[in-house]
Formats: structure tokens, C-alpha cells, sequence
């Protein structure tokens, strides 16, 4: 399979010097100060362009571009509900794509790029999700994953990473906050066989927008999972918001990878990875951890990072890594 | 020239979606639905229709697919039943809201549990207030007829809202019937190809599916009821088209032998047929009994009612679902409540019948005429009773 492969091949990358200048979400949206999954957003928006027909689940990042009657898409947006999104994308893809063959609507060459939060993703709505990719739908999805239901004030979901503390995995006497291993979307979605899989984080926004850009140039299904930082449910300060992005990729907690064509390649390989507690200590919501918890979190980090080296050894021999 | 043929009621129902040249099918399978989609992929997979058959994962799926193809610009057609109409609720009221003209095949169905796969109303009567038109086939040229009109009435400027053509599972899906199949012309003539007044479209961007706060909310619903409201005299007038297109008649009700009649029947579905069946002979007997069909459920045709059951001096009202807790099934309590706002004094008798595919049959309606005149002679308090339950 290399669906991926060769629809990347004259693949034009942008750099500095050519960053998009549209913004399809405008400014005057109601996310809270240091909002790291809209900021999120706006690069993917920015990465797409204005051929970006926008489709959106309910979450924070629906609530605060679309009060009626003001909005911030400058492109076509659609939301329905809270866990249907990729379902809603599968039928603006199979409409379009009947009224283009029979002669309705001209090709456009527009893209669909639907999203949701870690919640609309990873758990009320990853059977609409596994359905659309498995189906083979011409769209991109990208979860936007601030680790929780932040929409409705700071719930665990199944992305909330263990030790956090969120409303409903409250740290307490009995209790280190949330205490389940935080669910590897991105490996299920790479599990569908589909042509593309990466992961992003807005704190390397060059790669960020390389990866949007890759997926709405392959054909067929693809999928973004995107680090969302969100100081309002992490509790840490708005200023501080890209330093998780940032600490959270150089602590090798969240490996930025793409899976092109089932190969495993890293974006950014980690050669000295600063200690996990660098990125935990800036978060109030894993303020309750000890040492030992602290040391427990590390260790799973290591296996994880060793397993994903694997993973690119396995899939993709030529690469490079050490 | 229509050709006559006999062909089971759910082939029609995929074949009329057929002669819509329908842009997107997105369904799941549950019985009795499951003919009317496994036609219509067919009919893709041979080349008979251009269209994109999306097997989607789900009913929620399958509606929200819906959703989308129908902004996308797309004539969008789904069916289900039961508990996949049950998991496609909370998306329903959202199609109304966006004003997307999605056509639904529902093949009634009783809800679970228990699990019964058979005929009732229970499954459409959870989803009365999704804000969708709403009809009742009675049989099978009905259903062909209803799906076409359905398309008709949705993607009328004035509408621009969902339509749900009703036909009880089994009952009506599943018999072979004689019916008149429409030249694909005539319902070119008809029903010329959809012209969407929004879509999502790049070159004319605009955002659908906004969040509604405390100050738009209530007028958002308002908007929504108009437009159910008005959507009646468009259903009349594009019946009026139909009878001119291809000769055959409907109204909103529909009465039989109900002139003189001194006791009305009032049924939806395909019980319309049985009844009718009883009143013929209990005529013979010399009782003045007709019946009152409704096949416009919503929006619900107040003055057409009133007016089919002038001179009559009690109605039976049919019910084939329960709303627990309240003294009457869904249809009978909406009835009373609409002829006490209209002044009238009228008894009703509810009897709920024909659960989860339990047969209802003349001697049923003659039991029921019996009891229900009894009551009247009476003058007593109005009831509801489940008919034939087994002690
Ligand atoms: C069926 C349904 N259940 C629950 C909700 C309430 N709800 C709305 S948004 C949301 C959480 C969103 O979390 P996530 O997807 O992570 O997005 P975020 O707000 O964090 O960006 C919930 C629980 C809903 N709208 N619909
Ligand atoms: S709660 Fe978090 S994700 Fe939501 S808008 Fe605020 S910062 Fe962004
Ligand atoms: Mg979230």
C-alpha cells in the first residue's frame, strides 16, 4: 500500500516563508486566554485554507466560534451533535461526491476537515469515527485533545492522562485523580489500515501544518491527533500554555509521529528527553503527585517511547533512529 | 403510461426513492426496513440509480450521514424502524431544525422490550414532536405515492423540512401487492431535481448548526413551528399536483361511509383496511359506524378532522402504542385535548390494540363498537382499554 506515499511525493512543504495568510477561524472567538486547542484549530484552518468545509462536533471549540448570529468561520461549518461528527462528515463527503458525478456541482476541490475534543473522539464518538474511516471517506479528522471534557467543566475522559485531576477524577485521600493510562487514539485510528496517521502539538507549528496539509492531500480517510493545551481544566497559568506543547513533546509524553501507509515515522526524535516532572509541575491538576507517582508515570513514558521505536524499526527498516 | 405490477411494498418504497433519483442513501439495516435498503443497494450496485449508498455503522450514524448530504445539497433518503428509528431521536429534532429536507421510510415497528420485531405504532409515537412532516401509508400504491410527495413537500422552498412516510412493518412491508409503477417521466414531471437554498458551499461560506442562546432559542422553535404550520397547505397543494400528474387523489383525512354515521372509527396505517372491512358488514347489519383515517399526522389537519367527523356522536379512537401513565393512548389523548379546545362534547372511546404485531380483526372492531356504544348509551366517564390482553 502507498496511497500515502504517492500522493506525497511533490508534496510542497510550508516553511516560513510561505505560511498561509488566510485565517478561515477569525479572530473575535470567545476561547479563554492562552487557548491551546484553538490556537490548534486556527493552524489546521490556516493549513487547509479557504477550500476548508469545516465539520464540527459540539465541544469548547463550537461553543466559542458560533454563538448566533456571530461566527468565526470564514469557511463553510457544519455541527450537529456531540459524538457524529466523522458520520456528519461521511454524508457531506458522499453528497458531494454524487452531485459532482452527476453533473450538479462542479468539482470545487473543497476539503472536508472535521473535528472534535478528545471526548468526541475517543469516546462517545469513536464508533461514528471508526465507521467513516473504515468506510474510506475522502476527509481528515483531527482530534483536538486537552485531555478532558472541557466544555462542561473539566471531566475525565478516556485521553485524560493518569494522575490528573479533573471534576470527575477528583484527587482525594483515596484517589491520585484519574487512575486508568490514557487511551492511544492514534494507534486505533492507525489500526483502520487508512493511508495517513499523525500526531501534532501546536508548539512545533511548521510540523503542525505540514501534517493537516498531508492529510487533506492523500486521498481517503485521514487522521490528526492534535496536543491540545487548555489552562482553564489544567490549571496552569495562559502564558504557560506552548510550554506544555513544548515540554510535553521534549519529555517524550506525547512523540510527534506520522503513520504513512502503516509506517511508522518519527517527526522528532527525542535524543535527551528532559524529566516528565518538568512538564507535571507546571499543571495544578497533577499538583497532588508524589515522587513515586511521579516515577510511575516516567517509567510508562520509557516503555512507551521504546515501544513506538519498535513500532518505526518494524514498519519502516530504512529509518533512522537510535 | 404507469405500468401495473405486484412487487412487495418495500421494493416500491426503495423503487419510488429510485424514480427521486435520490443523490444519498445512508441506512442500517433492522427489520422490517431491511428490504427497502437492501433494494435500493442493489439498484446502485447494477447502475439502475446514481447515487452514493453509504453503509453507515448505525441509525445515529445513518441520520447524521443524512444531515450532512442534505447540506452538502444532496436529496437524501434513510429508513429505519424501531430501535434504530429509537437511536436516530436525538438527531431527528436537529434535521427539523437545520430545515433539512431528508425523506425517512419508517417501517413501524414495536419497541423493545421485550424484543418484538412486529407492528406497532410505538416506535413513530416517541418521535411525534421531532418537528418533521408526518404521514401514514395504508397501502401499497401509498407508499409509493407518499414517498413521492414526501420529496415534493421537503424540498419546497416553503418547507424546507423533513419528511417521514409511515407504513407498518410486516403489515404492509412485506405483501405483495398490486400497484400502478409511475413512468420515470411523470415523476421527472413532478418532481423536478432539488435546488437547495444553502449548502455548504466554499465559494458562499456560511455557518449551519449554531449554538442557540436564551435570546435566539425561543425564536429559533418559533421559526421551526411555522414552518411545520405552514407546511400544510403545500402538502394539499402538491397532493392537488399528484392527482393531476397521475390521477390519484389524497387528503389529509380520509373518511369512509361516514355520512350518516353515528359512530366514527379513527385509525392510522394499514388498520384503515380492516376497519373498513368491518364497517361493511356491520352496514349490512344496519349500524351506522364509518370510519375517520389520518394520514397527515403532522402537521396535525385540525379543521380537516373537525370537519370529517361533523354529525358524528362518538368516536373510537385506535391507538397502537401506550403512553403510560396517562388515561389514553398517544392518539386518543391528543384527540380529546384538540375537541376540548374546540368546544366539543364528544366521547371518545380509546382502545389500544394490535401490540407488537398482535392481529386486530373485524370481530375486534365489533367487540369495540359494541363496548364503545354501550359507553355512550352511558353517558360515563371516557376510557382506554387494551384490547384481547390475555389474563
Ligand atoms: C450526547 C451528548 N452527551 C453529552 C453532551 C454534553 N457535552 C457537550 S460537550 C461535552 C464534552 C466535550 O469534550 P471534548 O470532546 O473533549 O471537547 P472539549 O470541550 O474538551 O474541547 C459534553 C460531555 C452532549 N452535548 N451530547
Ligand atoms: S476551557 Fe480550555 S479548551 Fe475550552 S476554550 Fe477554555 S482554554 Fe480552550
Ligand atoms: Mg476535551
Amino acid at each position: 500500500m502507498s496511497i500515502a506515499a504517492d500522493a506525497l511525493k511533490n508534496f510542497e512543504k510550508i516553511t516560513p516563508k510561505n505560511i498561509p495568510l488566510v485565517e478561515p477561524l477569525s479572530r473575535g472567538h470567545r476561547g479563554c486566554q492562552g487557548c491551546g486547542e484553538v490556537l490548534a484549530l486556527r493552524m489546521v484552518a490556516k493549513a487547509v485554507g479557504s477550500s476548508m468545509i469545516a465539520v464540527s462536533a459540539t465541544g469548547c471549540m463550537e461553543i466559542i466560534t458560533s454563538p448566533y448570529p456571530q461566527t468565526a468561520w470564514e469557511v463553510p461549518w457544519i455541527h450537529v451533535a456531540f459524538e457524529n461528527t466523522a458520520a456528519v462528515a461521511s454524508g457531506v463527503e458522499a453528497g458531494r461526491k454524487a452531485l459532482i458525478r452527476k453533473g450538479r456541482i462542479k468539482d470545487d476541490g473543497a476539503k472536508i476537515v472535521a473535528y472534535a475534543g478528545d471526548g468526541g473522539t475517543a469516546d462517545i464518538g469513536m464508533q461514528a469515527l471508526s465507521g467513516a474511516l473504515e468506510r474510506g471517506h475522502d476527509f481528515t479528522y483531527v482530534c483536538l485533545d486537552n485531555e478532558a471534557y472541557m466544555n462542561t467543566g473539566i471531566q475525565r475522559s478516556s485521553s485524560t492522562p493518569w494522575g490528573a485531576g479533573t471534576t470527575t477524577s477528583p484527587a482525594g485521600l483515596k484517589s491520585k485523580g484519574q487512575m486508568t493510562w490514557k487511551k492511544n487514539m492514534a494507534a486505533i485510528a492507525a489500526a483502520h489500515n487508512i493511508p495517513y496517521v499523525a500526531t501534532a502539538s501546536p508548539a512545533f507549528h511548521l510540523d503542525l501544518m505540514n501534517k493537516v496539509k498531508k492529510a487533506i492531500t492523500v486521498p481517503g480517510p485521514a487522521y490528526v491527533h492534535i496536543f491540545s493545551p487548555c489552562p482553564t481544566g489544567w490549571r496552569c497559568a495562559p502564558e504557560d500554555s506552548l510550554e506544555t506543547a513544548r515540554l510535553v513533546v521534549g519529555t517524550r509524553i506525547f512523540p510527534l509521529y506520522e503513520v504513512i501507509d502503516g509506517r511508522y515515522v518519527l517527526s522528532r526524535d527525542v535524543k535527551n528527553p528532559k524529566p516528565v516532572e518538568d512538564y507535571l509541575k507546571i499543571q495544578r491538576r497533577f499538583r497532588h503527585l508524589k515522587p513515586e507517582d511521579i516515577a510511575v508515570i516516567q517509567k510508562r513514558v520509557d516503555q512507551d517511547w521504546e515501544r513506538l521505536l519498535a513500532l518505526v524499526k518494524a514498519t519502516n527498516p530504512e529509518a533512522k533512529t537510535d | 403510461m404507469a405500468r401495473r405490477v405486484g412487487l412487495e411494498v418495500s421494493l416500491a418504497c426503495a423503487e419510488a426513492a429510485k424514480l427521486a433519483n435520490v443523490d444519498v442513501v445512508a441506512a442500517y439495516p433492522i427489520t422490517p426496513q431491511t428490504h427497502i435498503v437492501e433494494h435500493l443497494a442493489e439498484l446502485v450496485a447494477d447502475g439502475h440509480l446514481d447515487a452514493e449508498f453509504v453503509p453507515v455503522e448505525s441509525e445515529h450514524s445513518a441520520i447524521s450521514a443524512c444531515v450532512g448530504s442534505s447540506a452538502a445539497g444532496a436529496r437524501t433518503f434513510t429508513s429505519s424502524s424501531s430501535q434504530g428509528l429509537a437511536l436516530m431521536h436525538e438527531i431527528l429534532f436537529i434535521a427539523s431544525a437545520m430545515r433539512l429536507p431528508i425523506v425517512m421510510a419508517v417501517a413501524n415497528r414495536a419497541l423493545s422490550g421485550p424484543l418484538n420485531i412486529w407492528n406497532d405504532h410505538s416506535d413513530i409515537m416517541a418521535e411525534r414532536d421531532i418537528g418533521w412532516v408526518q404521514t401514514f401509508a395504508e397501502n401499497g400504491q401509498e407508499v409509493l405515492d407518499l414517498m413521492l410527495h414526501a420529496f415534493k413537500v421537503a424540498e419546497d422552498k416553503r418547507v424546507c423540512l423533513p419528511v417521514i412516510v409511515n407504513m407498518d412493518g410486516f403489515l404492509l412491508t412485506h405483501v405483495i401487492e398490486p400497484l400502478l409503477m409511475p413512468e420515470q417521466a411523470e415523476v421527472d414531471a413532478y418532481l423536478p431535481p432539488y435546488q437547495p437554498q444553502q449548502r455548504l458551499d466554499i465559494a458562499q461560506p456560511i455557518s449551519m448548526g449554531m449554538v442557540g442562546m436564551p435570546e435566539v432559542y425561543t425564536e429559533a422553535k418559533k421559526a421551526s413551528l411555522e414552518a411545520l404550520l405552514g407546511s400544510y397547505d403545500v402538502v394539499k397543494e402538491h397532493w392537488a399536483g399528484f392527482a393531476k400528474q397521475f390521477g390519484r387523489q389524497y387528503k389529509p383525512i380520509e373518511s369512509y361511509r361516514s355520512e350518516d354515521a353515528e359512530v366514527l372509527f379513527v385509525t392510522m396505517g394499514s388498520l384503515g383496511e380492516t376497519c373498513m372491512t368491518a364497517i361493511d358488514e356491520l352496514r349490512e347489519a344496519g349500524v351506522k359506524v364509518g370510519s375517520v383515517r389520518i394520514r397527515l399526522w403532522r402537521p396535525f389537519p385540525v379543521d380537516d378532522f373537525l370537519a370529517a367527523i361533523q354529525g358524528a356522536k362518538g368516536l373510537i379512537v385506535m391507538d397502537r402504542a401506550l403512553s403510560p401513565g396517562v388515561p389514553a393512548g398517544p392518539v386518543a389523548t391528543e384527540l380529546r385535548g384538540l375537541l376540548y379546545a374546540k368546544g366539543y362534547h364528544l366521547p371518545v372511546q380509546n382502545f389500544v390494540a394490535g401490540l407488537g404485531g398482535r392481529d386486530v380483526t373485524r370481530a375486534d372492531f365489533r367487540m369495540m363498537l359494541d363496548k364503545a356504544r354501550k359507553a355512550f348509551a352511558a353517558g360515563g366517564e371516557m376510557t382506554c382499554e387494551m384490547v384481547g390482553v390475555k389474563e
